[in-house]
């Protein structure tokens, strides 16, 4: 097959980040644009495919390792990365809930050939970031469905192949009873509503959009979305997020030490006062990466395990992926930010090769994609019955 | 009523009955079901007639006050609450330890 090994994979992915992401990171982030290059770039590797099974064309690379690749995109473009991120996050819905359906397998060996870029519709007009909530339904009529959703955002909407969409089962469901729907080219037109003209993770061009849309049955993805969410969403979500973010605080800090090298060189014998800050801020990423391979470590296993689809169903899993998030979420923010008071003034001008500023404005987008309080208010409710804390 | 079940030394019919009965008296004070759970079938699939993450914590909560006991953090899952059947047998188990 030819297939690289994950060191040469991780080089190969450093190298497009030295020589295509990294450079074009600041006019991305700049003219608010879809970070082309970059994705083109990855798709060449056949990196969007890379968690198709083996038997389909594919990697069958683990949540682990992609977590990995995540980690060094993050360093370069944070849009980048989170584009990266969010396809892998609704592919793995489809690969490990839709093999059943034939229709889908030979949807995703089409996507090894094709490499085709697929975006999330999760969160919608009047619901919020509750993912485990839909207002709109999906309505079957013989052997084909109608799909109507007027979503908050959607991130590269206007870029993407597909689309993966959450909604209820049918139009008497529960707010709660829902399935996921695999949307193609050609069965969806969005119409943009606002703009995406925001602080940070300018290059993912979110926009809010009206979906409409009708396709084969064969394309609402078998089960329940809720066992999917806890056992594929929720972790792939937290834990891709996680790698990224934990790029993005690693080359803020790689920024900081180089700038206090450059100082200590200057003064041998007398250590620089900003070291003591550095020293800090390696403290914080160091926990943020054990929290980071912990949790990719028990995804795995729990992957590899015949009873780990029933294990992800747990409050503790779930307790601990929440716990991921929020941590890593708000320990970017410190991060970035405490890399910024190390390098002082080179780090708040724009245009300096010590500027932070991009990335701590792409860090704070991390606690608002589904609000660290609603997680939080998730976890304090698991806890009046989870014991083992 | 709350009580009976524990002086019960036996799962006789009637025995089952009041288990039966307090688990859908739980449901219905806590599940927020879009039917009624006094009367919707013991396979019929909870999640799907609108318990909720939310509300079901409130199930096990209400369920441990009324049967004195706690649920073990592995039976703590989705398949555990997802039909009256599976609440029953995780009751019984529970009870008939003591
Ligand atoms: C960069 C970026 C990309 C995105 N891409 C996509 C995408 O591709 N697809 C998609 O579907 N969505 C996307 N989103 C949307 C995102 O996932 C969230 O759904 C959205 O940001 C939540 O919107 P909100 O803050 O208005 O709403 P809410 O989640 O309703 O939060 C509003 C406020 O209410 C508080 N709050 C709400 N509920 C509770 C609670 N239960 N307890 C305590 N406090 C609560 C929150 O803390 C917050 O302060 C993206 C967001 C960002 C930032």
């Amino acid at each position: 097959m030819g297939m690289m090994e994950l060191p040469d994979l991780l080089e190969r992915v450093r190298q497009i980040g030295e020589e295509i992401i990294g450079p074009n990171a600041a006019d991305v982030d700049g003219q608010g644009r879809f970070p082309t290059e970059g994705i083109e770039a990855l798709k060449k590797e056949k990196l969007l495919s890379a968690l198709v099974p083996v038997d389909l064309g594919g990697m069958e690379m683990t949540i682990d390792d992609l977590t990995k690749i995540c980690t060094v995109l993050g360093k370069y473009c944070s849009s980048t990365a989170m584009i990266f991120a969010m396809h892998h996050i609704q592919l793995a819905c489809v690969v490990r809930h839709g093999l059943s359906s034939p229709m889908l397998r030979t949807y995703l060996a089409e996507l090894v050939e094709k490499q085709f870029l697929i975006a999330s519709v999760t969160s919608e007009v009047g619901i919020g970031g509750d993912t485990r909530s839909s207002l709109c339904a999906v309505e079957v009529d013989g052997p084909r469905f109608v799909l109507n959703k007027d979503s908050t955002a959607i991130s590269y909407g206007a870029h993407a192949d597909d689309l993966v969409v959450t909604c209820r089962r049918n139009k008497d469901a529960a707010s709660s009873d829902q399935v996921m729907v695999l949307l193609k080219k050609g069965d969806y037109t969005l119409e943009q509503v606002g703009s995406w003209d925001t602080l940070g993770m300018r290059g993912t061009c979110s926009p809010g959009f009206k979906l409409r849309s009708t396709g084969p049955v064969e394309q609402i993805i078998p089960g329940a979305y809720g066992d999917a969410s806890s056992q594929t969403m929720v972790p792939f979500s937290h834990m891709l997020w996680g790698g990224l973010w934990l790029g993005i605080s690693s080359a803020a800090v790689n920024k900081a030490a180089a700038f206090v090298r450059k100082a200590a060189r200057r003064t041998p014998g007398q250590v620089p006062p900003m070291a003591l800050r550095l020293a800090e801020v390696s403290n914080k990423l160091q926990s943020m990466r054990a929290n980071v391979n912990d949790m990719a470590n028990e995804c795995a296993a729990l992957q590899r395990s015949p009873d780990g689809n029933e294990a992800m169903l747990s409050m503790g899993f779930a307790l601990r992926m929440n716990n991921l998030k929020i941590y890593c979420s708000s320990i970017m923010v410190e991060i970035v930010h405490d890399s910024m008071l190390v390098c002082g003034i080179l780090a708040y001008k724009n245009d300096s090769e010590y500027s932070l500023g991009r990335q701590l404005r792409d860090a704070h987008s991390a606690a608002l994609m589904v609000a660290n309080d609603r997680i939080y208010a998730k976890n304090a409710s698991l806890l009046l019955v989870h014991k083992d804390v | 009523m709350e009580l009976s079940f524990r002086f019960a030394t036996r799962p006789t019919n009637s025995y089952q009955m009041t288990i039966d009965d307090s688990i859908r008296k739980v449901l219905k004070d806590h599940a927020n079901l879009s039917v009624d759970a006094l009367t919707v079938a013991e396979d019929a699939d909870l999640y799907k007639n609108g318990m909720t993450s939310q509300t079901g914590v409130n199930v096990m909560l209400a369920l441990e006050g009324a049967f004195d006991f706690e649920f073990p953090d592995t039976m703590l899952n989705r398949s555990v609450f997802q039909t009256i059947a599976n609440i029953r047998a995780a009751v019984q188990k529970l009870t008939e330890k003591n």
